[in-house]
C-alpha cells in the first residue's frame, strides 16, 4: 500500500489555505450548554471537504458533543453550524447525509453482525441483489467474514468496535463521524484499519471527522489536526505543524513529549532570544518568529529527540548544558535520558538505539552533556 | 445450603397453608363425585363434562376471554405508548403530575373505578355490553402495563435508537425496529398481565356490563348465592390452571431472556 507520507500530503492537500475554498462544515460561534455547564464554548470551526479532520483532547472536553451536534442528536445553545453551506438547525438526523459510528458502538442487540450492517442500507431500499455484496465487502473490510450470523453480545469487544465501523461505512455518507473508532483494536489491526480508513477515504472523498485519544492514531490519518480543551479549540494545524510548531505550552505538551524550560527573553537579533532559565547559567539561543519583549516570560518547548547527548563537551554548539544521567527509558528503537540539570530542572533528551546494548557508553549517574541548536525548540508565551 | 430453623419451618408451613390450602380444597373438590361440595365421595371428572354441557357457562366463558383478549391488547397498546412518552420526553411542564396520574389507578379502589365509568357510559349514552367492559378493562389495565414496561425503558439504551435515527429511520421505524424487539418481553409481560386481571375482574365488570354480557367471573359469583356447586369448583380450577400458566409463561419469558443474555456473555468472554 502505497501512501503519501503526512508531509507531502500537506502539501498537495490544503483548501484551508484556499480563500476561494468552501467548508463542508462551518461552526459559527457555537455554544452548547446542558444546564449551567458549558460543554462547548463559542467555537468557530471549518472543516473542508476530503479533510480527515482529527478531534484531540482530554477527557470531558467535547469531543463528542460536537459529533453529536453534527449528527443532529443535540441541539446548538447558540450560534450554527452550516453542512455545505445550509444551516442544519432544523435538519432531522435521519434526513443528514452523516453517518456516525457511536463511542459506545451502540449496535442493534436483537440483529446479527450482518443485519447490524445491512440495517441502513435497507432504510434506503439499497437494491436487494446489490446488499448482499456491498454488506460482503463491509464484512470483509473489517475482517468479520466469519462472524456475520453472530449476534454483538456473542463476539468480543474489538469486533464489536469493527461492527460498528463497518455499519457507519456501509451507506458510503458524505460526512463520516467516528467517534474513537479503533479504540479497542491491537496495535496491529488498528494501524491496518487506519490505512484502510485513508484508502476509503482516497477512494470515496468521504470527509471524515474522527475522536481519537491516541496522538500517533491522529498524526497518522488526519489532514488535520485540532486540539481541544475545555469546549474550545486550542489549536487547528496539519499533523506536522502541530508537532512542530504548536502555540501553546498546552499543545505542547498534549502531542507527544517535550522539555518545558521556563525563563525570560531578551533580545538577540533579527528573529532570535536569548532565554536567561537559571541563576549561573548561560542563557539558551532560540530562534523565534513571534516577538518577546525584553525581560518578557516565556517557554521554550523543545522535542527530546532534537537534543543530542554525549560524553564529552561538544565543540561548538548553539546551546550546551551539563548535567547528570538520572534515568534512561529503554523503549528499544529508542532510548529516553532523563538528564538532571544543576538547577535540578530535568531534561529528557532521546537517541535512536543504533548500537547493540553492550556497546553503548552512557549509564546512570554520568555525567554528560546536552545540546541542541536555536532552531530546535519553539519560544511560547504560555 | 443453610439448614432452616423449627421457627422459620413453622412459619413458612403456616404461610402457605394460609394461602393455598383454601385453593386446594376447591380443587379437591372439584374432582369430588357427590353432589354435596363437603362431602367427598370418591374421584370423578363428571363434573367438569357437566360443564361443558352448560350454556350458559360456556357463553360465559366466551364473552370473558373475548374481552380479556381485546382489552388486553388494546391495554398494551395504550400503556406502552404512555410509558415511552413518560420514560424519553425529558422534562416537560407536569411531568410529574402525568407519571402520577398514571399510577394512580392502580391503588383506586376498583369500586369508585367502576362506578366512574359506568357514570360516563351513562352520561355518553353507550349501552353497556361487551364494549363497555373492554374499555374499562383498558382502563384500569394499562396501568399496569405501563408500569411493567416503563420498568424495562429506563434501563434501554437511547443511543440504539439515535443510531437508528443516523441511519436513516424516521422515529416510529426507529422505535418499530429497534425499541419494540428489544423491549418486547416486558410488552409481552404486561399483555399476559392485563389479559389475567381482564379474566378475574368482578367489581368494574359488575358495574359496566349489561344482561348480554356477563363475564364469568359474574356468573359464579351469581350463581355461587344460590349455592357451591361441584360445576362452580371444576370451574374455578380451570381459571387457576389458566392463570398459573399466564403467570409462569409471563416469568419464564423474562428469566429466559437473562440466562440466554448471560449465557451469550460468557460465550463472547471465551472467544475473546
Ligand atoms: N447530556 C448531557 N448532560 C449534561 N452534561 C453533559 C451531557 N453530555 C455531555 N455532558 C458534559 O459535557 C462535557 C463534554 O462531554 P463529551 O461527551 O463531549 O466529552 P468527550 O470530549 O467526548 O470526552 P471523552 O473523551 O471522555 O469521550 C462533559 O463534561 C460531560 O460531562
Ligand atoms: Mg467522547
Amino acid at each position: 500500500m502505497a501512501k503519501p507520507k503526512p508531509d507531502t500530503w500537506d502539501n498537495q492537500f490544503a483548501p484551508w489555505d484556499n480563500p476561494n475554498e468552501k467548508p463542508l462544515i462551518r461552526f459559527k460561534d457555537v455554544t452548547k450548554r446542558f444546564g449551567d455547564f458549558v460543554a462547548i464554548d463559542s467555537l468557530s470551526q471549518d472543516i473542508y471537504e476530503k479533510e480527515f479532520f482529527a478531534l484531540l483532547g482530554p477527557s470531558g472536553c467535547g469531543k463528542t458533543t460536537m459529533m453529536r451536534m453534527l449528527a443532529g442528536f443535540e441541539n446548538v445553545s447558540s450560534g450554527s453550524i452550516e453542512l455545505a453551506g445550509q444551516d442544519i438547525a432544523n435538519v432531522p438526523p435521519n434526513k443528514r447525509a452523516v453517518n456516525m459510528m457511536f463511542q459506545s458502538y451502540a449496535l442493534f442487540p436483537h440483529l446479527s453482525v450482518y443485519e447490524n450492517i445491512a440495517f441502513g442500507l435497507r432504510r434506503d431500499k439499497f437494491p436487494k441483489d446489490k446488499l448482499d455484496a456491498r454488506v460482503a465487502e463491509m464484512l470483509k473490510l473489517t475482517r468479520l467474514e466469519k462472524f456475520g450470523r453472530r449476534k454483538p453480545h456473542q463476539i468480543s469487544g474489538g469486533q464489536r468496535q469493527r461492527v460498528a465501523l463497518a455499519r457507519s461505512l456501509a451507506k458510503g455518507p458524505k460526512l463520516l463521524l467516528l467517534d474513537e473508532p479503533l479504540g479497542a483494536l491491537d496495535k496491529k489491526l488498528r494501524q491496518e484499519t487506519q490505512f484502510e480508513l485513508m484508502d476509503i477515504q482516497e477512494t470515496t472523498g468521504t470527509t471524515f471527522v474522527i475522536v481519537t485519544h491516541d496522538q500517533e492514531e491522529a498524526m497518522t490519518v488526519a489532514s488535520r489536526v485540532a486540539v481541544m480543551d475545555e469546549g474550545r479549540i486550542i489549536q487547528v494545524a496539519t499533523p506536522g505543524g502541530i508537532y512542530e510548531a504548536p502555540n501553546s505550552v498546552y499543545v505542547a505538551d498534549f502531542i507527544g513529549d517535550v522539555n518545558i524550560i521556563k525563563g525570560t527573553a531578551k533580545p538577540a537579533g533579527p528573529d532570535q532570544y536569548f532565554v536567561d532559565w537559571g541563576v549561573n547559567q548561560a542563557p539558551i539561543l532560540a530562534t523565534s518568529d513571534r516577538p518577546f519583549t525584553d525581560g518578557q516570560e516565556c517557554h521554550l518547548a523543545i522535542r527530546p529527540e532534537k537534543i543530542s547527548i554525549t560524553k564529552a563537551k561538544p565543540d561548538e554548539a548553539e546551546n550546551a548544558v551539563q548535567g547528570k544521567v538520572l534515568d534512561i527509558a529503554y523503549l528499544g528503537n529508542l532510548s529516553t535520558y532523563h538528564v538532571e540539570l544543576p538547577g535540578g530542572q530535568i531534561i529528557k533528551a532521546q537517541t535512536a538505539n543504533t548500537r547493540r546494548l553492550s556497546r553503548r557508553d552512557i549509564t546512570w549517574e554520568d555525567p554528560v552533556w546536552i545540546r541542541w541548536n536555536a532552531t530546535a525548540g519553539v519560544l511560547l508565551e504560555r | 445450603m443453610k439448614r432452616l430453623s423449627t421457627f422459620n419451618v413453622t412459619s413458612l408451613t403456616f404461610g402457605f397453608a394460609f394461602l393455598y390450602l383454601p385453593m386446594l380444597l376447591l380443587v379437591i373438590y372439584s374432582f369430588n363425585s357427590s353432589r354435596l361440595v363437603t362431602v367427598w365421595a370418591g374421584f370423578s371428572t363428571q363434573w367438569y363434562g357437566e360443564l361443558l354441557r352448560d350454556e350458559a357457562f360456556l357463553s360465559a366463558a366466551w364473552i370473558t376471554i373475548k374481552v380479556a383478549v381485546m382489552s388486553s391488547t388494546l391495554a398494551t397498546i395504550l400503556g406502552t405508548m404512555a410509558a415511552y412518552v413518560l420514560v424519553n420526553s425529558g422534562k416537560f411542564f407536569g411531568r410529574t403530575l402525568f407519571s402520577g396520574m398514571i399510577y394512580a389507578p392502580l391503588v383506586m379502589p376498583e369500586v369508585i373505578t367502576g362506578l366512574s365509568l359506568l357514570l360516563l357510559f351513562i352520561g355518553i349514552g353507550l349501552d353497556r355490553g361487551i364494549l363497555t367492559i373492554v374499555l374499562a378493562h383498558t382502563t384500569f389495565a394499562m396501568c399496569f402495563v405501563s408500569v411493567v414496561v416503563s420498568s424495562r425503558l429506563v434501563s434501554f439504551d437511547r443511543s440504539l435508537e439515535e443510531a437508528a435515527l443516523d441511519l436513516g429511520c424516521t422515529r416510529f421505524d426507529a422505535f418499530r425496529l429497534v425499541t419494540l424487539p428489544i423491549i418486547a418481553p416486558a410488552v409481552i409481560s404486561g399483555w399476559l398481565l392485563a389479559f389475567t386481571l381482564s379474566l378475574d375482574d368482578l367489581v368494574i365488570a359488575s358495574f359496566v356490563s349489561g344482561p348480554s354480557s356477563t363475564t364469568l367471573p359474574i356468573k359464579i359469583w351469581s350463581s355461587v348465592r344460590l349455592g357451591v356447586t361441584p360445576e362452580i369448583n371444576a370451574l374455578s380450577t380451570l381459571m387457576i390452571g389458566i392463570v398459573t400458566i399466564g403467570v409462569i409463561t409471563a416469568s419464564l419469558i423474562s428469566k429466559r431472556s437473562a440466562v440466554r443474555a448471560q449465557k451469550d456473555a460468557q460465550a463472547a468472554e471465551r472467544s475473546a
